[in-house]
């Protein structure tokens, strides 16, 4: 029973494969392949269920496949089935289904009508794998498809200004969770010396004696999965981009933002809930969590004057007290309530436009004028606070970004062929270190790998924050990539190779692919500096989108052996390596930021030649 | 804006723009609200002339004066009619003509020019030159830290309903609302002192924080046209409402000064935080002189294709309509010896295919075609309502209130739109109760869609069951200033310019049917874009209930009588509604119909059953979802279901492809195939040889027609800057507009969904009588007059004497010979409608290649 958990995944998926062969201009056979994939795929589930009801609802587990296997270390995609998994994947089909139908009419004639089919399968099926996922790793490909996939719904009209910088904004947000679940990830291996399945998370003796020996660490493995959560639900500090993420159709907005993938942060906190619950401190942040969110996120959404933004809002005020519901071990009332907001929530932003005439005609016959509220000046205080968003957006800006972009313009010096030369010479110098690390003394040695991650960490913010010619951010990320697989090399003198070539494999490609891309585009007009949007997609779509594959083959998204060598890679850092592993997870968190910044700056946004109606950057 | 102030406005800015050294702020404020977007909040869509602010100027002069300037694209592209020319959608004959006509001498060089040159079409405009200074020179992206909270300010501060939380203060202006509530508050919306400071002490004059943000005078105006236009949506609805603060339910007093003010604040106070307090006004960094922004625009060579490229277009189908009438009217048709009815519908062109299936379904009846608020102008308050709609064309001011009262009518309402699923606590309980049920009525919109009252039902505007105050009781008896009713002499002139405008004067059937229209649909923010023009975006059903009403009224017939039109008691009219969406038609009053005329009216009410159903089965032809093939009544319902489905967001296609306007008998175009293309206006030329009654006829149809189809034409050549894009994305601010995103500018003009069939010509008008009483009749008001010699719209005068066409030009009418192509026959109307083609794609070619020709109905 447990090997047909892998259908759920592949009926998606292998639906998600056909849209893509399919000719665009086919809408009818798009929408029919979508609507037949998620209908097959809720009718196995239906079916599934029962089965599994009558065997007296069994927790099921199944390692299905290892990718990777040595002595100490096993990487493998693990499937799980409970009844988490049952009310995550009933409410997703059924979405998944309505939105599909409902889309299929309303995207009629859109000229990404086939993109938008495909998007929304990739996302199903990375839900899918998110839900199922027996493990980390596994629960880890589903959320980053997850996250791909929703810069690329909010980037819908890439031919406009907000919608790409506000996918950017979003994507930002979501690799910051993405990060500390690595980090998460990380640490447990270290642990547990093996790659946990959420089954023997159950376990509770085991979970028990493992916190009992490392309290601390464990705590910061939860910390790590809380944060994570809070992002992709849209919790306290990250709250403020899901209304900007409403940027694409409707019909995108309501099962992304409106149900499913703003559910997947509590999913996340359901799954871990053996894990933490008995950590008190972990429960308090969770709770504290939850009701600021629920109090600010209320607050904001009763002062909202656009449909879409009052939706988000008081979605995530009702996410923050499943957050509660979860930390008090209330899973069933979580999982009601779960089911029920995001029913609420795709309907209401589905039937969002007409709430114009639903609520004028209101207003005809029931407006009473209403005195002005009074001149409170706490009430006033907090009326402007909430319209500020209560600076959320402004701080995660001040807080987060801008010190990494104050420190990463500091580089800027670093552009001259020269400055290109003496990465070269370090490098080999790099490369001649480790090969001949006999010679040097071991307290230097000890801090070389220290040394190359700080300069890949450099290159990457210089990336992220270059305003100059595309090429050479793309020789900036990539030498980046040398540096930090150097850095890890050095570490560990049994270090094998293979982990190397295993990391590296997907990124060479990636890196000569991007580079041609690059070059074909700066041919057109000798201009591709990242100082603005290009809009090159209006010309050049297919280099645009194999660009994109290069970009997130290069940061290592889960289809390229890159993805396997990051997990190795991190295995190889220690758990008292703080320096190290800070550097690391901040080169992971931007790295990704940057090529998308960058794939954006050139192929999205309002295309740059006026030879055609384009949009006003503020529209 | 009203057509009055369009061209007040429109004359005062012959005053030079060379003034730039010296800075008038009432001067530039006054040309900001002239060039902004006029669109007013979407509940009342009132179609106009996108470019109305350059109508005093010839239209090819204005469209690229426009385009320079604001940078918009206003034409179609090079490609675009290339690509027309190529599949015969412009004719090779048309296009020999023009260029022969045109460039005589040079017609084969400019055919190479028209078909192969290129050119270069990068529009760049004039507009941002100066802002994108910040960036240049400072490395500073004003918009991007002003924009987003300042738009959701305004925003709130506008908001009719949409917020649980209202704005604190809202019955001050905008500036003054802003002051106490910061000065009543420990936090502020600004970042820095010095802006709040200026807020607070009222010290911010825009003047005064102009010469701190730019510096040098003869840099202000330039820089507020480019602040301003930087969100041009948001301005023009500020603007549009301080000019018409009755468009608010819930009014505000804002005015596109005090948006100023505040914009320079929130700019001083993002500049202030991230260079600190010590910086340079804008102007002093400049090198270059200001731009002169009304500058003449030097004419191109490619101006001249364009202009070529757009005459052909447009002749292509005049044409055919001119050889189509002149063929029409030598065949022989029968005239009726008794006619069953008579019906008066609207003008609107979606009423032509109607009239057409209604004149098939029942051989012996007539129909004709009026402005659809049937003369009669008037507020309507419906029953319990706050608020008076009013029910006449935009520029009108009725003294009159009709009031509805007697239906008992219990506003139903939708439970899931509850407020309380957006608070805290009472979400809660929403979410893990009715949550469910949302997950199920979603269900039933996707596979049962039905009415609802989350959709905007055009019958519901008016209860067909209850009464209306249409007649004076006496002269005091007011409200509000406004008259309750009319009196029996301002009802009897009414009727009888009605009647008159229409050449309706005797002969008349026993039934009179006076059918308005408006249109239902369902999560659609335009849906007043759908309903009667001439009712300013409202559905017609009380217009035409009061003027049956009026007409039936016994001492109108007798005051009629004495001035020389007389209807028997043997004539009833019956008012009644038809929904364009959803091809359903309602009646009122039909208690009040005498035995034998129910008699009649049961047996028309088949007529129109079977003309509905026909309509429907025409659009099906534009609707990719629907089968064709299916029958009459299968495609009617599929129809009726489209109207009430939450996921079509093509409910109707509205005035998409509108192209002509007919003043004339129906005579002339009975039996030709128009598709939908054609406003009608019935008129009859015998009984007005002075033609005093064309010039009331001639009034509205530049404002109207004019502005509907300039409309349609400029968001079709730029539906990015000038329409309003996807429909798709679309996220209602305030209950006032749509903006594409949360922090996004609103979006005025009309979505790609409602102008992908349209194709972009101007308005052809033929009028029928003589050219000379033509003009006498456009040159009534200079107002009229400018559409025509400016060429906003074309005018062709068919006379009757010599039945020939002559197409004014210049302030002249010159003798105009059309081709006399063949026409085709349609012999099966529904195999004939059954054989179109979905589209392609969206693009202009794919898209109008079911814009179909004009035929000849066998």
């Amino acid at each position: 029973m447990e090997q047909l958990l892998q259908l759920f995944i592949l009926i998606p998926f292998a639906g998600f494969f056909i849209t893509l062969l399919l000719p665009r201009k086919k809408e009818k056979v798009i929408s029919f392949t979508v609507f037949s994939t998620i209908s097959v795929h809720l009718l196995g589930l239906v079916t599934f269920i029962v089965c599994w009801a009558i065997n007296q609802f069994p927790i099921l587990d199944v390692k299905h496949l290892t990718l990777f296997q040595t002595d100490n270390i096993e990487i493998f995609i693990d499937f799980y089935f409970d009844k988490v998994t049952v009310v995550y994947s009933l409410v997703g089909s059924v979405i998944a289904l309505m939105v599909a139908v409902f889309s299929r009419s309303y995207m009629h004639r859109e000229a990404g009508y086939k993109r938008f089919f495909s998007t929304l399968l990739f996302f199903f099926t990375g839900y899918n794998i998110v839900i199922f996922s027996g493990n980390f790793e596994t629960f880890f490909v589903g959320w980053e498809m997850v996250g791909v996939t929703s810069f690329l719904l909010i980037a819908f009209y890439r031919d406009r200004y907000l919608p790409v910088k506000n996918a950017l904004k979003v994507i930002s947000i979501y690799r910051l969770g993405d990060i500390c679940l690595i980090l998460a990830m990380w640490m447990s291996h270290h642990l547990w010396h093996e790659n946990i399945t959420f089954l023997k998370l159950n376990d509770v003796a085991l979970v028990t004696e493992h916190l009992a020996e490392h309290y601390w660490f464990g705590v910061f493995i939860a910390v790590m999965i809380v944060i994570g959560a809070a992002a992709k639900s849209a919790q306290l500090p990250f709250s403020s981009w899901l209304p900007r993420a409403m940027e694409g159709p409707t019909t995108s907005s309501a099962i992304f933002y409106g149900s499913l993938s703003v559910h997947l942060g509590l999913f996340l906190l359901l799954r871990t809930y053996p894990y933490w619950e008995t950590i008190v401190p972990v429960q308090a942040l969770i709770i504290f969590i939850g009701l600021s969110t629920s109090i600010i996120s209320t607050l904001i959404s009763r002062v909202q004057s656009t449909v879409k933004t009052q939706i988000a809002y008081s979605s995530a005020a009702q996410i923050g007290l499943m957050f509660i519901e979860v930390a008090l071990g209330l899973h069933t009332l979580a999982l009601i309530h779960f089911a029920g907001n995001a029913f609420l929530r795709t309907y209401q932003l589905l039937v969002s436009p007409s709430v114009l005439s639903y609520l004028v005609h209101d207003m005809f016959f029931n407006f009473k004028p209403s005195a002005s509220v009074g001149n409170s000046s706490f009430k006033n205080s907090i009326y402007i606070l909430s319209i500020k968003e209560w600076n959320l957006d402004f701080l995660l800006h001040q807080l987060l970004w801008k010190p990494f972009k104050w420190f990463g313009n500091r580089f800027d010096f670093l552009t001259s062929k020269g400055s290109a030369v003496l990465l070269v010479v370090i490098f080999v110098t790099g490369l001649l270190c480790y090969f001949f690390q006999q010679a040097i003394p071991v307290a230097i040695f000890e801090w070389l790998p220290e040394l190359f991650a700080f300069i890949a960490f450099i290159l990457i913010l210089k990336t992220f924050t270059e305003r100059g010619d595309a090429l050479r951010a793309w020789f900036e990320v990539v030498s980046s990539q040398l540096f930090m697989a150097l850095s890890i090399a050095m570490l560990n003198e049994n270090f094998e190779h293979n982990h190397i070539l295993m990391y590296l494999s997907g990124s060479v490609v990636a890196a000569i692919v991007g580079y041609v891309c690059l070059k074909k585009v700066k041919a057109i007009d000798g201009n591709i500096q990242l100082n603005q949007f290009h809009g090159y997609n209006y010309e050049q779509p297919t280099v645009g989108f194999i660009f994109l594959v290069a970009c997130l083959g290069l940061v290592g998204l889960p289809f390229t052996p890159t993805f396997i060598g990051i997990d190795l890679l991190f295995s190889h850092i220690h758990r008292h390596e703080v320096v190290l592993i800070v550097l690391t997870a901040l080169s992971f968190l931007f790295i990704e930021i940057a090529v998308l910044r960058m794939y954006a700056r050139i192929f999205l946004g309002q295309h740059k030649k006026q030879y055609h109606p384009i949009a006003f950057k503020s529209s | 804006m009203t057509g009055t102030e369009t061209i007040q406005m429109a004359a005062k800015t012959d005053v030079k723009h060379n003034t730039h050294t010296s800075f008038d702020e009432e001067h530039v404020l006054h040309e900001l609200k002239h060039y902004l977007p006029s669109q007013t909040p979407i509940k009342d869509f009132i179609h106009h002339n996108t470019l109305h602010a350059f109508q005093h100027m010839k239209f090819y002069d204005a469209i690229f004066k426009a385009g320079k300037i604001f940078g918009y694209q206003v034409h179609l592209q090079l490609t675009e009619f290339r690509g027309l020319y190529k599949i015969g959608r412009i004719k090779k004959e048309v296009f020999n003509r023009v260029l022969r006509d045109k460039k005589s001498a040079d017609a084969e060089a400019w055919k190479e020019k028209l078909l192969t040159k290129e050119y270069d079409v990068i529009n760049t405009s004039r507009l941002g030159l100066l802002r994108a200074e910040w960036k240049n020179q400072y490395k500073i992206d004003l918009d991007n830290s002003v924009h987003p909270l300042f738009f959701r300010i305004l925003c709130s501060y506008l908001d009719q309903g949409v917020a649980l939380w209202n704005f604190p203060v809202k019955d001050k202006s905008f500036l003054a609302a802003l002051q106490e509530l910061e000065k009543n508050s420990f936090v502020s919306f600004f970042k820095t002192k010095r802006a709040k400071q200026f807020l607070q002490s009222g010290n911010c004059g825009i003047t005064e924080l102009l010469k701190i943000v730019v510096g040098k005078r003869e840099y202000y105006e330039q820089y507020l046209f480019d602040q301003q236009f930087s969100h041009q949506g948001w301005s023009g609805i500020a603007a549009s409402i301080e000019a018409m603060p009755h468009t608010l339910l819930d009014r505000r007093n804002v005015s596109l000064h005090d948006l100023i003010v505040v914009e320079l604040l929130f700019e001083i106070d993002a500049l202030d935080f991230q260079l600190g307090e010590k910086w340079e006004p804008l102007a002093n960094r400049m090198k270059t002189e200001p731009v002169n922004l009304f500058a003449d625009v030097a004419s191109t060579e490619m101006q001249e294709v364009i202009k070529l490229w757009q005459d052909t277009f447009e002749w292509s189908y005049y044409d055919e309509v001119l050889t189509g009438i002149s063929l029409n009217k030598n065949r022989t048709r029968e005239i009726p010896s008794q006619k069953n009815f008579q019906a008066i519908f609207c003008i609107d062109e979606r009423e032509c295919s109607l009239r057409r299936h209604v004149e098939s379904a029942d051989k012996n009846c007539e129909t004709f075609g009026t402005p659809g608020f049937f003369s009669v102008e008037f507020f309507f308050q419906a029953e319990n309502a706050n608020f008076y709609d009013k029910l006449c064309p935009a520029p009108v001011t009725p003294k009159y209130l009709i009031k509805e009262f007697g239906s008992n009518h219990k506003r139903e309402h939708e439970f899931l739109y509850t407020k309380n699923a957006q608070t805290l606590l009472r979400g809660f309980f929403v979410s893990v109760s009715m949550g469910f049920a949302a997950g199920g009525q979603l269900f039933l919109n996707l596979f049962r869609p039905k009415m609802s009252p989350a959709i905007s039902n055009a019958f519901s505007h008016m209860h067909s069951h209850s009464q209306l105050t249409i007649e004076n009781k006496s002269l005091d008896d007011k409200e509000n200033d406004l008259q309750i009713g009319f009196t029996i002499e301002e009802m009897t002139n009414r009727v009888e310019s009605l009647l008159r405008s229409i050449g309706l004067v005797k002969n008349f059937a026993p039934v009179i049917y006076s059918i308005a229209h408006g249109s239902s649909s369902a999560n659609n923010p335009h849906h007043s874009a759908h309903d009667c023009g001439a009712c300013s975006g409202k559905p017609g059903s009380v217009n035409a209930r009061v003027f049956a009403f009026m007409a039936n009224h016994k001492k109108v017939r007798e005051m009629l009588r004495e001035r020389g039109i007389s209807i028997s008691d043997e004539t009833q009219f019956v008012g009644s509604m038809h929904d364009t969406a959803s091809d359903q038609i309602g009646f009122y009053d039909e208690a009040a119909l005498s035995q034998k005329h129910n008699v009649f009216h049961t047996q028309n009410k088949l007529a129109f059953e079977a003309a509905l159903n026909a309509n429907a089965k025409e659009r099906t032809r534009r609707f990719a979802s629907i089968n064709t093939k299916q029958s009459l009544t299968g495609a009617r319902e599929s129809i009726l279901k489209r109207s009430v489905s939450m996921f079509e967001p093509r409910p109707e296609l509205g005035h998409g492809t509108n192209t002509l306007c007919i003043i004339g008998s129906r005579e002339i175009t009975k039996g030709l195939f128009l598709d939908r293309r054609a406003f009608m206006n019935s008129y009859n030329y015998v009984n007005d040889p002075e033609g005093k009654i064309l010039i009331g006829v001639m009034r509205p149809i530049g404002l109207v027609c004019g502005g509907i189809n300039l409309e349609y034409y400029f968001s079709r050549v730029d539906n990015y800057k000038l329409g309003a894009g996807t429909k798709l994305p679309h996220n209602v601010m305030g209950l006032i507009g749509v903006a594409n995103s949360a922090d996004g500018d609103l979006r005025p003009g009309l979505p790609v969904q409602m102008i992908e069939v349209h194709d972009p010509v101007r308005l052809l008008i033929i009028v029928e009588h003589l050219p000379e009483i033509v003009l006498n009749a456009i040159q009534s008001a200079p107002e009229v007059y400018e559409w025509y010699i400016n060429e906003w719209v074309h005018l062709v005068a068919l006379n009757p004497e010599d039945g020939m066409y002559y197409y004014f030009n210049e302030g002249t009418f010159k003798l105009y010979e059309p081709l006399h192509q063949p026409l085709k026959y349609v012999n099966n109307f529904e195999q004939f409608v059954e054989q179109a083609k979905e589209m392609e794609t969206n693009e202009i070619v794919d898209a109008t290649q079911e814009n179909l020709p004009v035929y000849l109905l066998n």
